[in-house]
């Protein structure tokens, strides 16, 4: 009996789950309208606000750019800078690519997926993400604002060095054929 | 951010002067990405919102400061599992820094905060698949243990 439940209770909350824990929060910071004093609830609902805005200001442009570079740029352009056979030449690519954005990680995923798309070799788009999180400069100026230019410019100078060889390694440990789900995803252009 | 609007924009505009139709197909992709991605991502930061909820910076002060092993392990620990926006996690550093913290757990923090996202794992395996979230990420804490050995090293 029990286990029909808990499977009942899964199904449930199965691909519902984001939809879920977004209810939970905003309950929860529903509860602490009247009771003034429901801190957890209020500071729960705080970040969720605060997250919302980042994600409404950064994720729609970045969508439309990577919805142009899919129509516009050439597969061809990618495969040659960064490519299977572009070798070391691409590394600095990538960092100027990563180094110009701004936001959260996850904004960079569909890039990346993009990138790969267009026949950007695996160790390409991991460098692409190791530079996104270690030194983009907009976040590289905050830095240098609260902890100062050498702990700022030591942490990048060292970061560069492991993420590219980090990124070597994830390349080498997926298997050769491996592909991202998300590449078979909106397969719906013939012009890929 | 606004640039990042202007830049859109112009793109935008330049794409529609150049071939209608491309330019329908590109916001027609984007917009299904973007609209596709909302609700794992809205799950996401809502676990990531009552996550830091329940972590005050008290806690994290005293799990941060001190000497030894343990607040290097828990930088990294918090790090890898939080998901702070720069303009909170710089001047939170800051203040770390000022109640006792050292160079390499702040480094340690820093590091494995931009590098490792394990609430955002879920999000990220959808993109990648779990087995090359799993190992990015992995690799990435290794990576953020490297980076904070060496911050001690140079800024001995």
């Amino acid at each position: 009996m029990s286990g029909t439940v808990v499977r009942k209770m899964r199904k449930a909350v199965g691909k519902g789950w984001p939809w879920f824990l977004f209810a939970m929060v905003v309950i929860l910071w529903a509860y602490s309208l009247p009771h003034a004093d429901f801190a957890f609830g209020k500071k729960a609902g705080e970040n969720l606000a605060s997250f919302l805005v980042e994600m409404a200001s950064v994720l729609p442009p970045m969508f439309l750019l990577v919805g142009l570079f899919e129509v516009w740029v050439p597969g061809k352009v990618i495969e040659r800078y960064a490519g299977l056979r572009s070798g070391m030449r691409a590394v600095p690519w990538m960092i100027l690519l990563a180094t110009l954005q701004a936001g959260p990680l996850y904004v960079a995923f569909p890039v990346a997926i993009g990138l790969w798309r267009k026949g950007c070799a695996p160790r390409n788009v991991f460098i692409y993400l190791g530079a996104f999180s270690a030194m983009k400069i907009p976040m590289l100026t905050f830095e240098v604002a609260f902890l100062g230019w050498r702990f700022s410019l030591a942490r990048t100078l060292i970061s560069i060095p492991v993420f590219i060889i980090l990124a070597i390694m994830v390349e080498r440990l997926l298997p050769a054929d491996f592909r991202p789900p998300a590449l078979e995803e909106p397969s719906d252009g013939a012009d890929a | 951010m606004i640039s990042l609007w202007i830049i859109t924009a112009v793109a935008l505009v330049v794409s529609l002067a150049a071939d209608r139709r491309k330019t329908q197909a590109a916001v027609l992709k984007g917009l299904k990405m973007f609209v596709g991605v909302i609700p794992m991502l809205l799950g996401v930061l809502a676990a990531v919102s009552l996550v830091l909820a329940a972590v005050t910076p008290q806690m994290l002060e005293r799990l941060l400061s001190g000497a030894g092993l343990f607040p290097f392990l828990s930088a990294l620990g918090v790090g890898g599992i939080a998901l702070i926006p720069g303009f909170i996690a710089y001047p939170l550093a800051a203040l770390l820094r000022q109640n006792g913290a050292s160079v390499p757990v702040l480094a340690a923090f820093i590091t494995s905060l931009m590098m490792v996202g394990v609430l955002t794992l879920p999000l990220e395996a959808r993109y990648f698949g779990w087995r090359a979230a799993l190992l990015r990420n992995g690799l990435a804490f290794c990576g953020a243990v490297i980076v904070a050995v060496g911050m001690a090293w140079v800024l001995r």
